[in-house]
């Protein structure tokens, strides 16, 4: 019996049966349209989320004050003190991985240009902050090692300070602005870059040496942060022990002492956010492959109850010289075919289910192709799972039993 | 002297219900010649239907011998009978048993269907020429629920023929239908025997066995009687004797 043949003879029961077979499919075509619909909100929404923190500089390494804050509720880091002006001029000489540093102090304050405010925060670091945050300046000049030691009262703004204090349209370069009462002279603006994922206006800062933000501002000696870049992406990990094993050796911290200070690379930030979407996603494919199992089940008891009703037929078949091999091949290729046309179905319906969200749901998509693989792979193997115990039972009927059920 | 189609040897069938050993068949003996137009009579119980089943090769004795065509059956696996029905024997049923919704044509294509040693144009040709045989070449995308009775019998006997086999069986192929039909479907089967075709026919009706050039009656898994007909009825000339039906 050529298989050809078979596939024919399956293919003709199907076609004679276009409502029940639809019908059937329906638990498939969900299940796989479902799956490749979550694998794409959970695949976007981490590809935003990469493409954010990449933004913000992939090599980056944020060092702050104050044991990790992973765990139950415990002090603000910024309330803490421990990382200082020592810690970052250590890091700077002896950690060899990392090829930027700046140190962080910040604050909220109101922005004034005449009569026009706004609320934002000043940001006091050292040239190097641009190289770490990969930014550029639009218009204007960076400030100096010289004005960090003078303490020079120069800031860069953001895009969104300039649209709210500057409303004429003027150019802001060259003009004095007032940060809590202090006054600043602007000398650049930093380039666009918009909301990262997080909502976060990037835009929104004043940016000043640090030595001018802890003295004038905020009045502490303390760091609140130390920003840095590895040297590259492929180190951050090293650059992040060897920054943790410098502090620790000059905090005199005992082996048995946690850390007083936080080391983090932006890989950790990323896993860290990924980690809840990712389990979103989990979550989403584990109901949308039970969906997928409910609709094997359905295959297998649409085939079971096609077998009971055919049962003559199948009689005949093996009157007229149908080996149950024949018959087992039958009814398999039969359920095969159920659940791949289902799944080709399915596959459309969830890449079309994937547009609708991107398109009307603004949710970040991306379509993985593992996702049509894995799910389309998945209904191939239903349909042989789920096909072969009716199969099966088909092929060991009797045939004089078969023949003469009614 | 035509050779052997059917060898039968001291055949015994039993069944196990229960604890109890029935037997069906108590060893019967017989031959049938080519080209023979065989009736196997009996009441119900005799081992009749039990006797369709192992010539047919869809069972197997319990002891003796039966040979089809010069092959013994009895050493053959499940699969290598299924190759004997698809290759030497036809087969017709009393209530047709053709595929639903399926033409008239594709229902005579199925054994072959099963035979990889036919080509898909040999198989069409093959299900046209068994179809105009029976008189339906005019019918041959019909699906079973846009023929009579005798049409669907007629289609079925078109798809025991379609294979060329060596023997038809015949289970009460004309218990469905009513006497003018199933003296029509008989005349059928009487011409098929003279064009050289052997056949088989099990039944409990009398009359049938007068269109036949043999008998054989069972009883209680013996044979009773089992004898040449001398005076062969013409079920066409019977046909015509019938009473004209009002249209």
């Amino acid at each position: 019996m050529r298989l050809l043949n078979l596939i024919k003879i399956a293919f003709k029961a199907i076609v004679l049966n276009k409502m029940r077979t639809l019908l059937t499919m329906l638990g498939i075509i969900i299940g796989v349209a479902s799956v490749i619909a979550m694998l794409a909100i959970g695949e976007g929404s981490k590809e935003s989320i990469r493409s954010t923190i990449s933004n913000m500089g992939s090599n980056m390494i944020t060092i702050r004050p104050g044991a990790d804050d992973r765990g139950p509720a415990r002090g603000s880091g910024g309330d803490v003190q421990t990382l200082t002006l020592q810690n970052y001029q250590l890091i700077k000489e002896q950690a060899s991985l990392l090829s930027y540093v700046t140190p962080v102090v910040n604050g909220g304050g109101q922005v004034i240009n005449g009569s026009n405010n706004w609320p934002s925060t000043i940001y006091g670091v050292n040239p190097e902050y641009l190289d770490i945050k990969v930014v550029d300046l639009q218009s204007g000049s960076m400030f100096t090692d010289a004005d960090v030691q003078s303490a020079s009262k120069v800031a860069v703004i953001g895009q969104t300070v300039v649209d709210n204090i500057f409303p004429d349209g003027q150019q802001p370069v060259g003009q004095m602005i007032r940060f809590n009462n202090i006054p600043f002279k602007v000398i650049g603006v930093l380039e666009e870059k918009g909301e990262n994922t997080f909502g976060q206006d990037q835009d929104d800062v004043v940016i000043a040496p640090y030595t001018t933000v802890q003295k004038r501002i905020l009045a502490i000696d303390y760091l609140n942060q130390v920003m840095a870049s590895a040297i590259s992406e492929d180190d951050a990990a090293d650059a992040v022990i060897q920054v943790t094993e410098i502090l620790r050796e000059q905090h005199k911290l005992l082996d048995s002492e946690d850390d007083d200070f936080t080391v983090r690379s932006m890989e950790e930030l990323i896993s860290t956010f990924s980690s809840t979407s990712e389990m979103l996603t989990v979550l989403l494919v584990a109901v949308a492959g039970i969906s997928l199992l409910i609709g094997g089940i359905g295959i297998m008891n649409i085939m079971y109850v096609s077998v009971k009703e055919r049962t003559k037929e199948i009689g005949l078949r093996m009157a007229v010289g149908g080996k149950g091999s024949d018959i087992l091949m039958q009814f398999l290729i039969e359920a095969i075919l159920i659940s791949i046309t289902g799944g080709l179905l399915g596959v459309i319906l969830g890449l079309g289910a994937t547009v609708f969200i991107e398109k009307f749901l603004n949710w970040p998509t991306s379509v993985a192709l593992y996702s049509i693989v894995i799910s389309f792979a998945v209904c191939a193997v239903t349909g042989i799972f789920f096909g072969w115990y009716p199969a099966r039972k088909a092929s060991a009927l009797d045939p004089i039993t078969a023949l003469r059920y009614e | 002297m035509s050779k052997d189609i059917i060898k039968i040897e001291d055949l015994k069938r039993q069944f196990t219900m229960g604890t109890e050993t029935v037997h069906a068949l108590k060893g019967i003996s017989f031959n049938i010649k080519e080209g023979e137009f065989v009736t196997i009579m009996g009441s119900s119980g005799s081992g009749k239907s039990t006797m369709l089943n192992i010539l047919g090769c869809l069972d197997q004795p319990t002891s003796g011998e039966y040979e089809i065509d010069g092959v013994s059956v009895k050493a053959l696996s499940r699969n290598e009978l299924a190759t004997i029905r698809n290759e030497k024997i036809g087969f017709i049923f009393q209530s047709y048993n053709l595929l639903a919704r399926t033409s008239a044509i594709e229902n005579v294509e199925l054994p072959l269907l099963y035979n990889s040693k036919v080509s898909t144009e040999e198989r069409r040709e093959r299900a046209i020429k068994a179809l105009e045989m029976v008189g339906l070449g005019e019918r041959l995308h019909h699906t079973p629920s846009q023929l009579s009775g005798g049409q669907q019998q007629r289609v079925a006997i078109a798809r025991s023929l379609v294979n060329n086999p060596v023997m038809i069986l015949a289970d009460e192929a004309t218990g469905n239908l009513d006497t003018r039909t199933s003296y029509e479907i008989m005349s059928l089967f009487q011409e098929l025997n003279q064009k050289g075709i052997t056949i088989t026919f099990v039944t409990h009706e009398p009359d049938i066995a007068t269109f036949s050039s043999r008998t054989i009656v069972l009883k209680d898994g013996n044979i009773m009687q089992d004898y040449k007909n001398h005076k062969i009825q013409s079920a066409a000339e019977q046909l015509a004797k019938l009473p004209k039906q009002d249209d």
